[in-house]
């Protein structure tokens, strides 16, 4: 098995780890690390390809990518941060309400 | 001269529109001078056109005003047609229109929709010179419907009151029948025939060469449109109803003009009544039963208005006998003396029920001679006329009806003439029954009636005296012979000049007996006539209910049809398909919207899930497929 292969392998798990967690945690805010655990292992698995074939682009679009990942998080945890004065709990369930 | 016709007809649609549009903002005298004027410009403009005639020799004035429609290599034009038949009923509608006219404006005076009556009878005057000078037959059948219409609003003039708000609904919805028959005969003819401009039609079935099956069935179909409009048996039922209409529009519309309009189509397209001998055979049989089916009805009336109607209804008839027979010309000449005594008849009994203050039941009448002698004196005069007195108007007329109906070559027959003669006596008993009861003996008003009892203005009694006196010299014109070089009257089986005589001097006979036997009668307020009644009863209440006919009609047509719209119209097409698709699809829009409204419960978790499921799945199917 190449690094190729192991690092893709690494970031099918990072994903799924990511995946789970989200799934199988009631702490928003140990969601949203979870969600930036599977954006990590998206970004790698591009950060692999961009090296095996050697398009530059590649590395242009990860660094885009993260940026907006940073922005993401910027807002998100403002969010948060407001719902938990209004609600004062992280659990997602008790924001049920919020429904469409 | 050109556009004299088209602005003949134009001059009452301007009325309509000026009193229609303005009429409100400036009041009753720009109402009187527009809705007034107008029409007698329009009178002028008729006499001017019927100079024109005259003066070229009676070569009829073709006027094209614009081409309707090209299709294929058929031109429709809309063009107006002037001969000596559209001149005289040219002249009879815009003359008798424009004395209707004037009367209005007393009879009318401080009604809430004056300018409203005034447009609509402007309206009116628009379609009937539309009906009267077109030339093809479209253009007559627009302006058929078009006096149809007019006919329906003014019925229905003040429609706050329902019954009359309905009558003008029978009286549309009864013409449609007609007017179904009328538009199928046009069709006929038109595949015939290739036009429908009524001189070519004339031309073409005069040679001969069309079958005489097609003459027959469209002479048929155009008199089933005829007995629509001039309410014959059995499309008569409208025209009694159509009495709660203002009193002049009954004079105008439903007794000197709209009426006489079945009349007027079957003289114009005599050429195909002329090859169908078995239409013209239906026609006078229709037009005697008529006559005198209406008469016997007329006799019990109590309605001033409706025995009027029904002598009206009797008239018509007279004028389908002749036209049965082959005597157009002579219809027509009915029809001319009968605007004349009949408009002053109805506006005679709009004066009695004016000075009444609305009173219409002849039992609450009498005495009013002496009250209103101006009424009273016109009234009498006109008749005379419709019984059939000489010298007066009535008498040449219904006389050469007789004498036709008897004599002539094309389906002249003994029982039509003795049919005839008993309509003819007993359209002297039921007038001068009439003249009794409203004018003569003791009064029967209501004492409060009787204190009001007022002569009306001098525009309404000045048009009863200049109707009144056509209603005597009117005879004097010799319509039938100014009309043969178009409408030629038929063979005469008789050539004794003794047995036309022995048939004239019968006629006023029976003038004179009705006059005498009404006289004797319905002295006492009628109580002579209501002892014989009394032995007669099942016979009286036959004639009062009008023969039933409307509750045949009621159960044979109407219920039927109502259960029918009822249950598969509305409940199984409009409820059940057309609402029950309708409310299907929003059902299951709304099923599987609350199916997927389950999807999203507000859990983060579960949408976690689901993203996980979509994207195994789609990794599932890139696996297998791609």
């Amino acid at each position: 098995m190449d690094n190729a292969h192991l690092l893709l392998a690494v970031s099918g798990t990072l994903f799924t780890l990511g995946l789970v967690g989200v799934i199988v945690r009631r702490n928003l805010l140990v969601m949203l690390m979870f969600l930036e655990l599977m954006l990590n292992g998206v970004l790698l698995s591009l950060a692999v390809f961009t090296q095996l074939l050697g398009v530059e682009a590649g590395a242009v679009l990860m660094l885009l990518v993260f940026t907006v990942a940073a922005a993401e998080i910027a807002i998100a945890v403002p969010i948060l941060l407001l719902l938990v004065r209004a609600g004062h709990t992280l659990d997602p369930g008790a924001y049920g309400g919020l429904k469409g | 001269m050109n556009g004299m016709l088209t602005l003949l007809v134009l001059l009452p649609l301007a009325g309509f529109f000026l009193n229609g549009l303005l009429g409100r903002r400036f009041g009753p005298v720009f109402v009187n001078g527009v809705g007034v004027g107008l029409p007698l410009l329009a009178f002028l403009t008729a006499l001017w056109a019927w100079r024109t005639l005259e003066t070229g020799g009676g070569v009829p004035i073709i006027e094209t005003v614009f081409t309707w429609a090209v299709v294929g290599e058929h031109v429709f034009e809309v063009s107006f047609y002037l001969d000596r038949l559209s001149a005289v009923m040219a002249l009879i509608v815009t003359g008798v229109g424009a004395l209707i006219h004037i009367y209005s404006i007393g009879y009318m005076k401080g009604d809430e929709g004056y300018a409203r009556y005034f447009a609509y009878l402007n309206l009116f005057l628009f379609f009937m010179l539309l009906l009267v000078l077109g030339r093809s037959l479209l253009v007559l059948f627009v302006g058929w419907e078009g006096v149809g219409l007019a006919s329906y609003l003014l019925i229905g003039f003040w429609f706050q009151d329902v019954t009359k708000a309905r009558a003008g609904r029978k009286a549309f919805i009864t013409n449609r029948v007609g007017d179904a028959g009328f538009l199928l005969g046009m069709f006929l003819i038109f595949t015939a025939v290739g036009t429908l401009e009524m001189d070519r039609i004339n031309e073409a079935f005069a040679t001969g060469l069309i079958p005489a099956g097609v003459a027959t069935a469209a002479g048929i179909l155009l008199f089933i449109g005829a007995t629509g409009k001039s309410a014959q048996i059995p499309l008569h039922v409208w025209l009694p109803d159509a009495m709660a209409g203002p009193t002049p529009v009954s004079a105008l519309i439903h007794a000197a003009t709209m009426v006489t309009a079945g009349v007027y189509l079957v003289a114009r397209m005599s050429g195909v009544y002329l090859e169908a001998p078995a239409a013209s055979t239906l026609i006078a049989a229709i037009g005697v039963l008529t006559a005198f089916l209406a008469a016997t009805i007329a006799l019990v009336q109590t309605d001033i208005k409706k025995v009027l109607a029904y002598s009206t209804i009797s008239q018509l008839g007279f004028m389908f006998l002749a036209l049965g027979v082959g005597a157009y010309g002579v219809a027509v000449f009915h029809l001319f003396t009968h605007a004349f005594f009949k408009a002053a008849l109805f506006l005679g009994a709009g004066s009695v029920i004016h000075a009444l203050n609305g009173e219409q039941d002849i039992r609450r009448m009498g005495g009013l001679a002496r009250r209103i002698p101006w009424t009273f004196g016109t009234f009498a005069v006109a008749t005379a006329a419709i019984a059939g007195l000489p010298p007066l108007a009535g008498f040449f007329s219904k006389d050469a009806i007789l004498w036709f109906a008897l004599a002539s070559g094309e389906g002249g027959a003994i029982w039509l003439w003795v049919l005839g003669s008993l309509t003819a006596l007993m359209t002297a008993v039921y007038m001068f029954r009439l003249l009794w009861l409203v004018f003569l003996g003791r009064s029967r008003m209501q004492p409060e009636t009787e204190r009001h009892v007022h002569e009306s203005p001098v525009t309404m009694t000045a048009v009863l005296v200049v109707l009144a006196f056509f209603s005597m010299i009117a005879g004097g014109f010799a319509l039938p012979q100014y009309l043969e070089p178009l409408l030629a009257l038929p063979e005469v089986r008789f050539h004794s000049a003794l047995v036309h005589w022995a048939q004239i001097g019968f006629a006023v006979l029976l003038a004179v007996l009705g006059l005498v036997g009404a006289g004797w009668l319905y002295r006492d307020g009628g109580k002579p006539a209501d002892q014989l009644w009394l032995r007669f009863r099942s016979l009286y209440r036959l004639l009062d209910g009008k023969y039933f006919v409307d509750e045949l009609y009621e159960r044979l047509l109407q219920r039927p049809w109502r259960w029918f719209s009822d249950r598969v119209f509305l409940r199984l097409g409009d409820r059940m398909l057309l609402d029950g698709s309708l409310h299907g699809l929003a059902a299951l829009a709304r099923l599987s919207a609350a199916a997927f409204a389950r999807v999203q419960s507000g859990s983060l978790h579960w949408y976690a899930w689901m993203t996980l499921f979509g994207l195994v799945a789609v990794l599932i199917w890139v696996w297998r497929y791609v």
